[in-house]
């Protein structure tokens, strides 16, 4: 579903040039559930990013679904964002003025869908996060967990190959994470890409795959089984490592 | 880009910013009301004294004979000029620049005007039919002189409103026989000019009078329509042209005023057209200068407000907003703001304007306001039209630089978390 090869980005600040990420090599197949973890400035905004097509690499490819993703314009970069992606966010991102129903059904309006149909999905996408009272809300009535649902139904409604995950529990309480947690799992068992950037080990510890960049490198990646050995192994690491 | 999603959210984010919006767009309301009262004001003025002009065709022309006062080829000044029958024919078929033609005899000392008991003295103007035309002679009876009372050198006459009331009280004029100074002559029409104070004169054929008061071929003065011309100095040209020909027929210097007068109204009325004009022009230079401080606001206000919505902005884009969508997004907010608010502005500067015009009409159906150098101060449809369209294009231009920005806004920046 999504290969790296030797990817490299930088940020160019006057004269000085930040290389961010130094030659990434990456897979994910179709139907994966990956975290990425890494501390600040290991590159793991930067990589989510480009993922999602909302900023361009310098060198190397990305190949997204079998195709070339390289200096889009920006309409191509939005329409193919709108078909293939889905995003999640940890502040959730949704529109302040439109009610649930409405936020839900904004990537079907710029797929131009009609409005009465639209909003019949959304309320089915609702129904399914158990919000169907809520979709005549404004965000600002709503909790932070319900705000996470809508912005993950947002995500799925125009049935998206992967799901981008940017801290999606970094803003909720322990039981609150567990439960978006939960939902992204049930998304990804229907076959969908689920790739979640968190800092948190025990959100890590809840996807099948977890890669760990360090310094604009993949300094390790762990798979399903070894998972078991790395719960342990965080457990006597300092809580200094955590930030 | 005109669904009701798109004017959905529009209204959304003025409903959020009433008193911004207001603001906004109360600057390029007061822009083109200014606009609307200054080009009314100018057009008020300048049919204020156009209507100074027409009482008379604006390309008349007179001429008038008198003394020479510098000699000329020979022969010495102090020489009585006087134009003739031939002059008139001259001028009809030769004098390129010339148009209509009228000649005029003056009758000697005064004349008596008498119908039954009734007497006055009173001006004779003696013409031909062209006159009607060149002085704007209006009618409120009967026919004014035809080629027919000149052939023919019919005794009648054409008397103005004040001699009618003098004369025939509340009888009916037309038909009747008046005598002038002991000559009858028959009443085929009543004159009255209501912009001026005096109808105190009467028109009888130039044939008749010439032969009647024993003329000969003797002509006094002519009033001639000229060519119509663009320019002060055209008409100028056209006046040195008709004194030269005059000149040469009657051997005297063309600079020599005093031995032929001329005055051609024509060179007044572009000078004075010009200086309109040219207020025109100020007003338009000042007016769109008035907009252009409301459209920076619009633009500023709409500045603003992307920079607000970047956030917003970046959501769109991340869920799949094209940045056609969101420049449609801005721009049509602003091009919204400024044509509303534009057009109550275009709408109370007009109706302001109709108003004025209204009490100014008043006033005049009234009596008064014979002194007021201001008629119909209004703007045209089309002025009103061509402003509509200033607006609209003013709109989109205060909106594009902020468009053209939110179009540009990086969703990975506008999404980082603080």
């Amino acid at each position: 579903m999504i290969a790296l090869n030797q990817l490299h980005k930088s940020y160019v600040t006057g004269n000085n040039a930040l290389h961010v990420l130094k030659g990434i090599d990456l897979e994910i197949g179709a139907g994966e559930f990956v975290s990425v973890m890494g501390s600040s400035g290991s590159g793991k905004s930067t990589l989510l990013n480009i993922l999602g097509i909302l900023d361009d690499y310098d060198q190397g490819s990305y190949y997204l679904d079998g195709k070339l993703i390289r200096e889009m314009n920006e309409t191509k970069a939005a329409i193919t964002r709108n078909q293939m992606i889905g995003f999640v966010f940890q502040s959730f991102n949704l529109i302040s003025f439109k009610n649930a129903r409405e936020n839900v059904a904004l990537p079907l309006y710029y797929q131009k869908v009609s409005r009465r149909k639209r909003n019949q999905i959304a309320m089915e996408y609702l129904d399914r996060f158990g919000l169907k009272e809520w979709a005549d809300h404004l965000p600002s009535e709503l909790s932070g967990g319900q705000k996470q649902r809508v912005a993950i139904a947002r995500a799925l409604i125009s049935q998206p190959k992967i799901i981008l995950a940017d801290e999606p529990t970094g803003a909720l309480d322990t039981a609150t994470s567990f439960e978006v947690m939960d939902i992204l799992r049930e998304v990804n068992d229907q076959g969908i890409t689920v790739i979640i950037v968190t800092h948190e080990h025990d959100i890590a510890a809840m996807t099948k795959k977890i890669i760990r960049l360090k310094d604009g490198l993949i300094g390790e990646t762990i798979i399903n089984g070894e998972l078991k050995m790395y719960r342990e192994r965080v457990k006597s690491e300092t809580p200094f490592s955590y930030v | 880009m005109f669904d009701a999603d798109i004017w959905q959210e529009i209204f959304s984010t003025i409903r959020k910013n009433k008193l911004r919006t207001f603001l906004t767009g109360f600057s390029v309301a007061w822009g083109i009301f200014m606009l609307m009262v200054l080009l009314g004001s100018g057009n008020g003025l300048q049919n204020g004294v156009r209507e100074e002009f027409a009482d008379n065709a604006v390309n008349i022309m007179w001429l008038w004979t008198g003394e020479t006062s510098i000699p000329y080829k020979g022969l010495k000044e102090g020489r009585e000029i006087r134009f003739n029958n031939e002059d008139y024919d001259f001028l009809t078929t030769r004098a390129e620049d010339v148009d209509q033609v009228s000649s005029r005899f003056y009758l000697r000392g005064d004349i008596t005007y008498s119908y039954g008991k009734e007497y006055g003295s009173f001006t004779t103007s003696t013409c031909y039919p062209a006159l009607q035309e060149m002085e704007r002679v209006r009618l409120t009876q009967g026919r004014f002189i035809n080629d027919l009372d000149m052939r023919e050198f019919r005794k009648v006459i054409v008397i103005g409103d004040d001699i009618r009331k003098a004369l025939f009280k509340e009888e009916d004029p037309l038909g009747k026989y008046l005598k002038v100074g002991s000559v009858p002559f028959k009443v085929i029409g009543v004159s009255l000019d209501p912009g001026s104070e005096e109808n105190r004169q009467a028109y009888m054929p130039f044939t008749t009078a010439q032969r009647l008061f024993a003329g000969g071929n003797r002509v006094h003065s002519f009033a001639v329509t000229t060519k119509m011309v663009t320019t002060a100095a055209d008409a100028e040209a056209i006046d040195q042209r008709v004194r030269q020909s005059l000149a040469q027929r009657h051997n005297f210097d063309p600079e020599d005023r005093r031995a032929m007068g001329s005055y051609n109204m024509l060179t007044d009325y572009i000078r004075t057209m010009k200086i309109f004009q040219a207020i025109k022009l100020f007003v338009w230079i000042i007016g769109i200068g008035t907009l252009i401080a409301g459209i920076v606001g619009v633009s500023n206000i709409m500045l603003i407000l992307v920079k607000e919505r970047t956030r917003e902005i970046g959501i769109r884009k991340a869920l799949g907003a094209s940045p056609m969508s969101v420049i449609g997004l801005v721009l049509l907010e602003s091009i919204l703001i400024t044509t509303v608010a534009g057009y109550l502005g275009l709408v109370m500067g007009v109706g302001l304007m109709e108003g004025v015009n209204f009490g100014l009409e008043q006033m005049m159906a009234g009596g008064g306001g014979e002194q007021i150098f201001f008629r119909n101060p209004t703007v045209d449809f089309n002025t009103a039209l061509a402003a509509t369209a200033i607006l609209i294009m003013a709109g989109a231009l205060a909106g594009y630089i902020p468009a053209r920005r939110a179009a540009n806004v990086k969703p990975i920046e506008a999404l980082r978390d603080e």
